[in-house]
């Protein structure tokens, strides 16, 4: 099947979309938005793969020795970069809501006026 | 909104959303079977251009290394609002580091945690050393190797009494640190700028590749921004461990 690793990326996609929708705590909900982003991962490491390639690294195998594609290798590490960052500052503003609201349920917070 | 009326609207959008991406999936070239042509173009000159045998870090700081100083300046952004987010609030108070007593709701490490815990500082600063200064040779750079140094640093926190510790690496000294990584990964850019005209343009001599001292700037680079994302987390992880340690919260104001 040579589409599957991209229906992999659209399944995780959706499951951390229905995990944000149904969140009932803002912890569980950062780890949600984390997970519908390791879809990119899951995409962008497939585009970039060739068929019988080695990764793109010359340390061992000759300069001659056909490698997938570096670039979005390197987009991938970019995005994990900022998930991580975005991740914490999320975790800081649900921090400071539990200390504000006392509550971090996404529905109670609904109904309360800041 | 209600609960279910969301719900209900979330599976209307997402079956949508979910058709359309399979129907852009049904126009991609088939998995393996790569179209080219940024990845050829880097396989093809990557290592001739560079001297580097990581293609990954070559792109990351000699054919993208601008972009990468976005991306550093992202981890950078991001620190500073969680300082901004943490900051005190009106009414709290804080623990002075180093203050005397236990801290709050915390028991002291046992022995046995303290001592692997410290047992690890070394070999984790290795690795990240390792990591990072390898990371034009073989998969690894700066971000990967900046990880563990920080890590390092923080587990002697959480080995010893985290508030004494601070004393010993206080926040001043982290922060500048950090913003030494930064910066210095910035002028990185500039001496490509000074010394060949072109901003971040490889400037130092590219050696043989698969040495040690090889690919020019791009270990200077490596050095760089794993300074600065050991940095970067140290602080990160410093901030929530203030709030989860050091903070009084507001029903305990009268306790001293």
């Amino acid at each position: 099947m040579t589409v599957l690793p991209y229906l992999v990326a659209v399944w995780v996609l959706c499951w951390g979309l229905y995990g944000i929708v149904t969140s009932r705590h803002l912890f569980h909900l950062v780890l949600s938005l984390g997970v519908a982003q390791a879809a990119t991962y899951v995409l962008l490491i497939g585009v970039g793969y060739k068929a019988g390639a080695a990764a793109p690294i010359y340390a061992d195998v000759p300069s001659a020795t056909p490698v997938v594609d570096p670039v979005v290798q390197a987009l991938a590490l970019v995005d994990v970069v900022v998930e991580a960052t975005v991740a914490a500052l999320l975790l800081a503003l649900a921090l400071q809501t539990q200390k504000r609201f006392g509550t971090v349920d996404p529905d109670e917070l609904h109904a309360l006026k800041g | 909104m209600r609960r279910s009326a969301r719900l209900g609207l979330f599976g209307a959008g997402a079956a949508a959303l979910a058709t359309m991406l399979v129907l852009a999936i049904a126009g991609l070239p088939g998995f393996g079977r790569y179209p080219g042509p940024y990845g050829d173009a880097i396989e093809a000159v990557g290592e001739s251009k560079t001297h580097a045998t990581d293609l990954v870090t070559a792109v990351n700081f000699d054919f993208r290394a601008y972009d990468t100083l976005g991306e550093e300046f992202i981890l950078f952004a991001a620190v500073l609002g969680i300082a901004i987010v943490l900051r005190d609030r009106r009414g709290e108070r804080k623990r002075a580091p180093g203050a005397p007593g236990t801290e709050r709701g915390l028991a002291r490490p046992s022995a046995a945690l303290g001592m692997v815990g410290l047992a690890l500082v070394g070999p984790l600063v290795v690795l990240g050393i390792d990591i990072a200064v390898h990371g034009h040779l073989t998969p690894g750079g700066g971000f990967q190797g900046g990880l563990p140094l920080g890590a390092a640093v923080f587990l002697a926190f959480l080995a010893g009494e985290y508030a004494a510790m601070k004393k010993v690496a206080p926040h001043a000294t982290v922060e500048l640190g950090e913003a030494a990584g930064a910066a210095g990964y910035a002028l990185i850019g500039l001496g490509g700028l000074l010394f060949a005209g072109v901003f971040f343009q490889n400037f130092i001599d590219r050696g043989e590749p698969g040495r040690l001292l090889s690919a020019g700037t791009i270990p200077l680079s490596n050095v760089a921004v794993a300074l600065e994302v050991a940095g970067a987390f140290l602080l990160l992880w410093n901030e929530f461990s203030d709030q989860a340690l050091l903070v009084v919260p507001e029903g305990e104001q009268g306790e001293r």
